[in-house]
């Protein structure tokens, strides 16, 4: 399996090299194994399991309260909507009814981390094509966002703020105040993120005709998110599945026909503004009552299977438990949108050249720990 | 196709399934050695169209092990769940369905490691998350580890 126990160059003449584990554009711990002829791809085969933690085992032994937790671990940019995904199908599973504030204070959250993690998205893909000031740029606006997580939910990161029947706690005073200077913040700045980076020749250049997913591709590797919707795939669990209240609001499903990389670019550009629109209709809205519904301490889900799905900032997170009627699942699987995404890279990179391998993985945006689990 | 009109359709195609619908889905129950021809019928059949297979997993029910397919149409949107009983747990095999649908390679890869359920016809079984040569199947239920702490 590791490289050099054989001439990196085999029988065929291909140049065998590994990209990572180590390599800052893999966003974290992935090797990819590359057969080169040339410069140009043959063949990409991903290694995984850097940091596999078994969560799925781990979950099996925890209690239904505390299975949320290790859950924004996963995908950690997209903590809220796993933890939501967790919370829904407990709620599911008891037929809990969550109080409308709950809803809108959770509907919240997730947009403002999904504008934060295609913010860091926006800021890696140019930072993996060498541009280095789009990074500060962007943490400019991630960086008041996380200042707002941890003003609420008391951390920036792995904020653990959903529970079974709502929130865990109520919001802090001024969380509408402070929400509105950031999304003035981020409007007034978003034209410079077009004229630094996405409006730029070179960069566009790199990205345009770049790995070209087609739509029976994206259908048959079950991609999802904004991968899968840059071919044209209408995909956004948000609109085919509504929960928590997305189905009383207006916003447009981002849909681009590419397919390339540049297309990629484009989707999760326009699904920025997108977000900051659902934010503005709740804001002012809060409802007044209760932020978590009343459930018993131990929590005990019916015998059955259970399935909830989440639209996260990469695409659809499946939470499937299998309940024999105790305190702690029997068995517990998350179909994570990454590990989906991940079997699109091979697919597209044939054919391209080296350079445009890093390309295609800085806008298929992978998060590793989400892949491993 | 509502999940009444599904069961109707599939039970003429297929004698051999049984049906479970106390879920949110529709569930059909298969002997294993018929996955691979009734997977066929479902994804290239007009009227059904499963292009969309969403979730693949393994539940280790002690005595036998369940293989879980989440199916779903893209073009008329329903959603079935097909599971596949493998009785024989010392060493369990089934058909890849890596050839109807693309997603499954990695799926699969994940099966096998964590479940030991050997996959005929997959083009490449590999231990995915763990060393080569590592012992046993973590998400089996009988799985010890000497680091393992009891709670």
């Amino acid at each position: 399996m590791l490289l050099g126990e054989e001439d990196c160059i085999n029988e065929e003449g291909e140049f065998v090299i590994n990209i990572g584990p180590q390599h800052p554009s893999t966003h974290g711990v992935l090797r990819l194994k590359v057969w080169l002829d040339g410069e140009t791809i043959k063949k990409v085969e991903p290694h995984l399991g850097y940091i596999h933690r078994s969560i799925e085992k781990m979950s099996e032994s925890f209690s239904y309260r505390q299975f949320i937790y290790i859950t924004s671990r996963m995908d950690y940019l997209s903590a809220h909507m796993n933890n939501q995904a967790c919370a829904l199908v407990v709620e599911k599973a008891l037929q809990v009814e969550v109080p409308a504030r709950a809803q809108a204070i959770r509907i919240i959250l997730c947009e403002l981390s999904r504008l934060s993690s295609h913010i860091l998205w926006f800021a890696s893909a140019g930072l993996d094509l060498g541009g280095v000031t789009p990074f500060f740029y962007a943490f400019r606006e991630r960086e008041a966002i996380n200042s707002i997580m941890e003003e609420t939910c008391g951390a920036r990161l792995t904020q653990n703020f959903m529970v079974p029947g709502g929130v865990i706690t109520d919001l802090q005073p001024d969380f509408p105040k402070r929400i509105k200077e950031v999304l003035k913040q981020f409007k007034d700045n978003y034209h410079e993120y077009n004229e630094i980076l996405i409006g730029n020749v070179i960069f566009q250049n790199r990205m345009m005709d770049v790995g070209v997913l087609t739509k029976e591709d994206a259908i048959a590797l079950g991609c999802t998110g904004p991968v899968a919707r840059a071919s044209g795939l209408s995909c956004d669990i948000r609109k085919l599945y509504p929960y928590d209240g997305y189905e009383k609001l207006k916003f447009d499903e981002i849909l681009v026909t590419g397919g390339d990389s540049w297309a990629r670019c484009q989707v999760r550009m326009a699904e920025m503004l997108q977000s900051v629109n659902i934010i503005e209709q709740l804001i002012d809205n809060i409802p007044e009552g209760e932020f978590v519904a009343k459930t018993k301490n131990v929590l005990k889900l019916p015998k059955g299977e259970f399935y909830q799905r989440v639209e996260t900032a990469r695409g659809e997170l499946g939470v499937y438990i299998v309940s024999d009627g105790s305190a702690t699942p029997y068995r517990c699987k998350y179909r994570s949108p990454n590990f989906a995404n991940l079997s699109a890279i091979p697919h597209i990179s044939k054919g391209h050249k080296i350079g445009d391998l890093i390309a295609i993985m800085a806008t298929i945006d992978l998060i590793i720990p989400d892949i491993d689990r | 196709m509502t999940n009444e009109e599904l069961k109707n359709n599939i039970t003429q195609v297929f004698s051999a399934v049984t049906f479970d619908e106390t879920g949110e889905f529709l569930n059909v129950i298969i002997p294993s050695e018929e996955l691979l021809p009734f997977m066929k019928v479902l994804r290239s059949t007009k009227e059904f169209n499963f292009d969309y297979l969403f979730c693949l997993t393994c539940v280790d029910w002690k005595d036998h092990l369940m293989m879980v397919y989440f199916l779903n149409s893209k073009t008329h949107n329903h959603t079935i769940v097909v599971k596949a009983k493998i009785t024989d747990t010392i060493n369990p095999q089934i058909e890849s369905v890596y050839d109807i649908w693309k997603t499954a390679e990695l799926n699969e890869d994940e099966v096998f490691d964590l479940f030991g359920v050997k996959f005929l016809n997959h083009p490449n079984l590999r231990r995915i998350f763990l060393e080569e040569d590592w012992v046993g199947y973590p998400l089996r239920k009988n799985y010890v580890d000497e680091h393992m702490i009891e709670l």
